[in-house]
C-alpha cells in the first residue's frame, strides 16, 4: 500500500471528523502549520512588548520605577531568546515548512503526520515551560540570550535559580519538537515528491526550508549538549563549564572547568541559527519576487548552489563572535576568512534578486513591498556584517550597540520583512481571502521606514562606544549628551512600530471574515501549492490525483504563450495548443 | 540519476533533454528519517566526545583507569555488559532474518529475547553506577566522573527509547499480525542497535582511558 502522502487515492475514512481530530488534535500538515504559526506570532508579541519596556528604560532613564536593572536583564535576555527561537525558527520552518511542503511538492501531507502532531505540542510544551519562568521565584533567567556561565547560573545574575533550569529545560523541548518536525520536512522532500517534481524543480522556498532543516538537525545537537551540561552544572554540581570562581565573597563548590568551552558550543549551534532562519527566507523572497515581478528568477541553479554553500559554510564561521574571548589569535584569522567568503554565495543571491527585479514587470502589491524592502534591510545588514567579521574592527565594535544594530538588521528586521511578505502572499491560500490592500501597504511603509530609524541611528551610538546590554550608562564621559537624545528618538519609533504590528494583526483578524474573497490563483503563481482543487485546500490536497508537474516554478512571461504563467502541473503540449487555437 | 547530475539539470529547458518525468524516488521513508536520526545523534555524541577529550586536558581531570585504585582499571564487569550489548544486536538480526523468511513467530522470540537483554544492559550499567557510588566516585566530584555518568546515561536513554520502539512492535504484531510493517520495525531497531552497540564500544574505549592515553588523544587532535 502506498504511503498517505503519495498515494493517489484518498482514504476518505481516514478524514479528521471530530472538532477534536480537525483542530486540536490535528495530523493535517495545515492545522499543524496554522497552530505553530499563531503560537509563534503570540509568543513573538510578547518579545514585542520586552523589547518596548527596554526602549522605554533607555530611552527615557529613571523615568518607570517597575524597570529597574534587574528586570531590564531579564527583558533583554527574554526578548532575544523568544525572536530567535520560539518565533523565527518555529514560524519559518515550522509554520511556513509545514504548510508549503506538501503542497509545493505536490503531497497529500508530511510522510509522519502523527510525529508531526507531536512536534506541535511538544514545542508548545517548550513556550510555557519557558514563559511559566515569568511566574517562579526570582523570575526569568537575566544572563542574556546568549547564557554565558559562569554569571548565567551564579547569585548576582536574576533569575540564576529557576529562570536558568526552565530557560534550559525550555530549550531541551524545543530540540526535542524541532527533532520531529525536522526529521519529517527532509524525508518528505527526499520521499514524497509528486511525478515528475525533481530536486532542480523544486521552488527555491523548499530548498531554503529544506537546507535550513538539515542546518537545524545538525546544529541544534550543539545547544542541546550545552544545554544539558549547563543544567547539570547547575542542579548537581558538575563542573563542567564552572571555573573556581568566589561567588558572593565565598569560595563556590566549582572548580576547572571552562566556560569557552560552552561559547564555543554555543556558537556552534549559534551561527547556524542564522541561517535556519536566512535561507528559508532567501527562498521564500525568491519566490515572491519572482511571481510579482512576473520574471524567472534570475540564475536558479546559482541560487540553489548559493544555499547549498551557505549552508555548508555556516558551521565553520562560530567563533567570529568569540573574537573578544581571548582564544588564540590565528582562530581569528582562520575565522574571518571564512567569514569573509560565506559572503560570496550571499552577495550572489543579492544580485539575483535585483537582476530578476531589472526589466521584469514590477506589481508593487503588498507581498512584493516587502520582498523589495528586505532586499534594502539584508543589504545593509549584510554590508556591517562585513566590518565585525574582520577582527580588528570587531575588537572596538564589539558589545556595542553597532553589533545590535547589525544583527536586528540581518537577521531581525530581514527575516521579518520576509515572513511578512510572505504572510501577505500566501494568507489567501491559507484562508481563502485576501489582506486589505490599504492596511498591508500602510503597515509595510510605517514598518519599513521606522526600522530604519530605529536602526540606523544604532550604528552611530555603536560607533561612539555605547555598551549593549547596559540599564543605564548615567553620566558616562565618553557617550556625550547627544546619545540620550538619539536614544529617545529611537524609543519613540520603536513604540510607533511596535504600535503598527496591530494593524498587521488586526488585518488578519478583520480579512479572516471580512477580507476580498480570494479567487483561485490570486498573484497568477506558478507554483504547485495554488494549483490545488479548492482554496484553501482540503484534506489531502489534491481530490483524486496527485499532480503531475512538468516544468518548474518560474516559467513567467515565456514568449509566444497565452498567459504570462504556466502553472507547474501544465504539460507543454496543452500550452502549445493553447497558443495554436490562439492564433487561428 | 545521481546527485551531481540531478543538480547540474536546467529546469528551464525543455523536458525531453531531461528525462525528469519519472516518479522520483519510492517509498523507504523511516529508513531516511532514520538515517537522518542517527547522523543527528552522531553530531551530538561528537560534540560530548570533543568536550570530554578538551576538558580531559584540565589539571583537575582524574582518569577513572590506568591505576591499580581507579576503578576502571579491571575493565570485566565493562565487557560483560558489552557482550550483553552484542548479544542483543545479534539478537535482532535473528529476528530479522526469520522474519524475511516468513517465520514470524521465530522472529518475535528473538526479539523479545534482544529486548530482554537489552534491559538486562541497562540494569547492568546502573550497577556500575551503584559500584562506583560506593566506592566514592561521585558524579560531581571530578569531571572524569561527571562525563561517565552522562555519557552512559545518554547513551542508555537512547537504547530506551529504542525499546519503546520493540515494545511497540511487540505489541502492534500481537494485536494485528502484519508481517509486512513488523518486518521494517525489526529492520529499522536491527540498524539501531548495532549502531549504539558501536557507540557504546567507543565509549567504553574512551571512558575507561588511561591519563596517559588521554594526554596521547590530545597530542594526536591538537590539544596537547
Amino acid at each position: 500500500m502506498k504511503h498517505i502522502a503519495i498515494a493517489d487515492q484518498v482514504d476518505e475514512s481516514h478524514d479528521p471528523q471530530t472538532f477534536i481530530s480537525k483542530y486540536v488534535w490535528s495530523q493535517d500538515h495545515k492545522v499543524i502549520a496554522i497552530q505553530y504559526g499563531i503560537t509563534a506570532i503570540f509568543v513573538g508579541l510578547v518579545a514585542l512588548v520586552l523589547s518596548a519596556l527596554m526602549r522605554l528604560q533607555l530611552g527615557f532613564p529613571e523615568t518607570f520605577d517597575f524597570i529597574n536593572p534587574h528586570n531590564y536583564l531579564q527583558f533583554v535576555t527574554m526578548h532575544g531568546m523568544i525572536m530567535v527561537i520560539y518565533l523565527l525558527t518555529a514560524l519559518l520552518l515550522g509554520g511556513f515548512g509545514n504548510y508549503l511542503i506538501p503542497l509545493m511538492i505536490g503531497a497529500r501531507d508530511m510522510v509522519f503526520p502523527y510525529l508531526n502532531m507531536l512536534s506541535y505540542w511538544t514545542y508548545l510544551l517548550s513556550v510555557i515551560v519557558l514563559l511559566s519562568s515569568f511566574f517562579v521565584p526570582g523570575g526569568p533567567t537575566g544572563a542574556g540570550w546568549t547564557l554565558y556561565p559562569p554569571q548565567a547560573i551564579l547569585p548576582g545574575t536574576p533569575g540564576y535559580d529557576w529562570g536558568i533550569i526552565l530557560m534550559l529545560a525550555s530549550l531541551a523541548i524545543f530540540i526535542v519538537a524541532f527533532t520531529m518536525g525536522g526529521l519529517n520536512y527532509v524525508t518528505t522532500v527526499l520521499q514524497a515528491r509528486t511525478k515528475g517534481m525533481t530536486l532542480m524543480r523544486m521552488p527555491l522556498t523548499i530548498w531554503g526550508i529544506f537546507t535550513a532543516t538539515i542546518l537545524g538537525l545538525f546544529a541544534f545537537p550543539a545547544l542541546l549538549v550545552s544545554a544539558i551540561m549547563m543544567l547539570l552544572d547547575k542542579t548537581i554540581g558538575t563542573s563542567f563549564f564552572m571555573p573556581a570562581i568566589i561567588s558572593l565573597g565565598e569560595q563556590s563548590s566549582y572548580g576547572g572547568g571552562s566556560p569557552i568551552l560552552f561559547q564555543h558550543l554555543f556558537w556552534f549551534f549559534g551561527h547556524p541559527e542564522v541561517y535556519i532562519v536566512a535561507l528559508p527566507a532567501f527562498g521564500m523572497v525568491s519566490d515572491v519576487l519572482a511571481t510579482h515581478a512576473r520574471k524567472n528568477i534570475f540564475g536558479y541553479r546559482m541560487m540553489v548552489w548559493a544555499i547549498v554553500a551557505i549552508g555548508g559554510l555556516s558551521f565553520i564561521v562560530w567563533a567570529h563572535h568569540m573574537y573578544v574571548s581571548g582564544m588564540n589569535p590565528a582562530f581569528g584569522f582562520f575565522f574571518a576568512t571564512t567569514t569573509l567568503i560565506i559572503a560570496v554565495p550571499t552577495a550572489l543571491k543579492v544580485y539575483n534578486w535585483v537582476l530578476t527585479l531589472w526589466r521584469g514587470n514590477i506589481h508593487l502589491t503588498v507581498p512584493m513591498l516587502f520582498a523589495i524592502g528586505f532586499i534594502f534591510t539584508f543589504t545593509h545588514g549584510g554590508l556591517t556584517g562585513l566590518f565585525l567579521g574582520n577582527v580588528v574592527i570587531d575588537l572596538p565594535l564589539s558589545d556595542t550597540y553597532f553589533v545590535v544594530a547589525h544583527f536586528h538588521m540581518v537577521m531581525g528586521v530581514s527575516p521579518i520583512m520576509v515572513l511578512f511578505a510572505a504572510i501577505y502572499h500566501w494568507y489567501p491560500l491559507i484562508t481563502g481571502r485576501m489582506l486589505n490592500d490599504t492596511l498591508g501597504k500602510f503597515h509595510f511603509w510605517m514598518t519599513f521606514v521606522g526600522t530604519y530609524s530605529i536602526y540606523l541611528p544604532m550604528h552611530y551610538l555603536g560607533f561612539l562606544g555605547v555598551p549593549r546590554r547596559y540599564f543605564a550608562t548615567g553620566d558616562t564621559g565618553f557617550i556625550p549628551e547627544s546619545a540620550s537624545t538619539l536614544n529617545a528618538g529611537i524609543t519613540v519609533s520603536a513604540i510607533i512600530v511596535g504600535v503598527v504590528q496591530l494593524v498587521f494583526v488586526i488585518n488578519l483578524i478583520y480579512s479572516l471574515r471580512y477580507g476580498k474573497k480570494a479567487e483561485k490563483n490570486p498573484w497568477q503563481s506558478c507554483g504547485l501549492e495554488w494549483q490545488t482543487l479548492d482554496i484553501p485546500p482540503k484534506h489531502g490536497n489534491w481530490g483524486n490525483q496527485l499532480p503531475v508537474v512538468h516544468r518548474w516554478a518560474y516559467d513567467y512571461s515565456v514568449p509566444n504563450t497565452v498567459e504570462d504563467f504556466i502553472p507547474q502541473n501544465q504539460p507543454d503540449d496543452e500550452q502549445h495548443h493553447s497558443v495554436d487555437s490562439e492564433e487561428k | 540519476m545521481s546527485l551531481v547530475k540531478q543538480l547540474r539539470t536546467k529546469p528551464w529547458l525543455p523536458v525531453t533533454d531531461q528525462g525528469g518525468e519519472q516518479r522520483v524516488i519510492p517509498q523507504g521513508e523511516k529508513r531516511v528519517a532514520l538515517r537522518f536520526f542517527l547522523l543527528m545523534v552522531t553530531v551530538f555524541f561528537s560534540l560530548f566526545l570533543v568536550t570530554f577529550l578538551s576538558r580531559s586536558q584540565y589539571p583537575d581531570f582524574q582518569a577513572l583507569a590506568g591505576q591499580p585504585w581507579q576503578p576502571l582499571t579491571d575493565r570485566s564487569q565493562l565487557w560483560f555488559n558489552s557482550a550483553m550489548l552484542l548479544c542483543a544486536s545479534i539478537f535482532l538480526e535473528m529476528s530479522k532474518s526469520r522474519v524475511r523468511q516468513q517465520r514470524l513467530n521465530h522472529s518475535v522470540f528473538w526479539l523479545a529475547l534482544a529486548l530482554l537483554m537489552s534491559i538486562q544492559f541497562l540494569f547492568a550499567q546502573v550497577s556500575i553506577w551503584q559500584q562506583l557510588n560506593q566506592l566514592g566516585f561521585y558524579s560531581a566530584a571530578n569531571p572524569a566522573n561527571s562525563f561517565y555518568y552522562l555519557l552512559t546515561g545518554l547513551h542508555g536513554l537512547h537504547l530506551l527509547g529504542g525499546m519503546v520502539v520493540i515494545a511497540a512492535a511487540l505489541l502492534h504484531v500481537a494485536r494485528h499480525a502484519d508481517a509486512q510493517a513488523f518486518e521494517t520495525s525489526v529492520s529499522l531497531c536491527a540498524t539501531y542497535w548495532h549502531y549504539l552497540l558501536g557507540l557504546w564500544l567507543l565509549l567504553f574505549a574512551l571512558l575507561s582511558s588511561s591519563a596517559e592515553t588521554f594526554r596521547t588523544i590530545a597530542v594526536i587532535c591538537g590539544y596537547g
